[in-house]
């Protein structure tokens, strides 16, 4: 099939696959799907910046999906998602502008490399330890439907006593008082390294509401969702205003992605929150083995 | 049990034929037919496109959504 706006001859069959299966992981786990996604692009010789542009797009239309069916299942925090989106939009700003200056400086791809690997690897070495630790112990072992025990939880106790004025309360995600800036520092955290690495940063920012908020996984997954249609819009009507954006591949890309999200947000409520922890595992090391890959073969996927 | 989970794979199959047949047709129609327009506008009027491109992807996605919940909904009763 021809997409006349990227100039690319692509199977449809191909995109609507690959939007499937994207749909699959955002709609368990909450992420975007971009360290999939932009070299599964690549891969059929979309250039780079409509690779992200367009990714961007169709994360979009995933994410309304997603977080539709994840709203009917009780999983999404609006407040929270409405405050996230504000943090995220900053944070990835200060992230674009973070690489212009690595630009400058002129040596931006080991740099973004070096870090990505470094922040993927330390995710999942975290969440392993931890989900694991928590499934060992007699409360994750016993975890009834609603209740999300985390070996973290302390930490993530004294974070939340930490009162800088506004202090809010997030009755749907069951926490009682939590300072506002508490909130919008992951977010810009999450979107700086948006910005800053690429795609969606749900990698980062959905075990960050979880460890540092005390957000329940299941919402975590389901506002992160919401929270990302907000962000990726803004990242979306950004890059085509660049013309970095086929909104036709994109188009093709979600149909499947939208069954995909589908099933991957009903499956969530078959599962307790440390075991969809440690299937995340995988995510961020997949991740990082491209990043290397790239680094040493200098070919960027 | 095993009867349960053949009659969910079975719907599950019937509901993707019925999705992948609309899909196609949705292919063959509305892109075609909206593609040259859509690189027209994206070459001379780039926030036009931007607008747009946010509108038709929220859009599709409703539509979607309410498709393939409807599916559900019709293929497997209540009980989803």
């Amino acid at each position: 099939m021809f997409f006349p706006i990227s100039g690319a001859h692509i199977s449809p069959i191909y995109l609507v696959v690959v939007g499937f299966l994207i749909g699959i992981l955002g709609g368990f786990f909450g992420v975007g799907g971009s360290f999939i996604a932009g070299p599964a692009l690549r891969l059929v010789g979309l250039d780079w910046n409509f690779a992200v542009g367009t990714d961007l797009a169709h994360i979009v239309g995933k994410s309304v999906v997603a977080a539709k069916r994840h709203r009917a299942l009780g999983n999404v925090d609006l407040r929270l998602g409405l405050i996230m989106a504000i943090g995220t939009i900053a944070g990835a700003e200060g992230g674009a502008q973070l690489i212009q200056m690595l630009k400058r400086a002129g040596n931006v791809n080991l740099v973004v490399s070096i870090v990505s690997i470094a922040v993927y690897v330390g995710i999942s070495t975290f969440m392993i330890w931890e989900s694991r630790k928590t499934l060992s112990s007699r409360k994750g072992r016993r975890q009834r439907k609603g209740v999300d025990h985390s070996a973290f939880k302390p930490v993530t106790r004294s974070i939340q006593r930490v009162k800088i004025w506004p202090v809010i309360a997030l009755p749907t995600s069951g926490v009682k008082a939590i300072s506002l800036w508490m909130i919008l520092l992951v977010a810009f955290v999450g979107g700086l390294f948006s910005g800053f690495l690429g795609g969606g940063a749900g990698y980062i920012r959905m075990p960050s509401m979880v460890y540092v908020l005390g957000i329940p996984t299941h919402l975590a997954v389901g506002t992160d969702l919401f929270e990302i249609i907000i962000s990726a819009s803004y990242g979306t009507f950004s890059h085509a205003i660049k013309g970095n954006v086929d909104i036709l591949i994109a188009l093709v890309m979600h149909t499947g992605a939208a069954i995909g999200a589908q099933i991957g947000a009903i499956s969530t409520q078959y599962f307790a929150g440390p075991k969809i922890r440690l299937a995340f595992v995988p995510l961020p090391l997949i991740g990082a083995a491209i990043v290397i890959y790239t680094m040493l073969s200098g070919h960027k996927l | 049990m095993k009867s349960e989970t053949a009659k969910t794979l079975r719907a599950f199959a019937f509901e993707l034929a019925i999705y992948g047949l609309l899909v196609t047709g949705y292919f063959f129609l509305v892109l075609n037919l909206l593609g040259e327009w859509l690189r027209q506008v994206e070459v001379q009027h780039r926030y036009l496109y931007a607008g747009l491109t946010i509108l038709l992807i929220v859009g599709q996605a409703v539509v979607l959504e309410s498709l393939t919940t409807f599916l559900i909904r019709l293929l497997r009763g209540r009980s989803e």
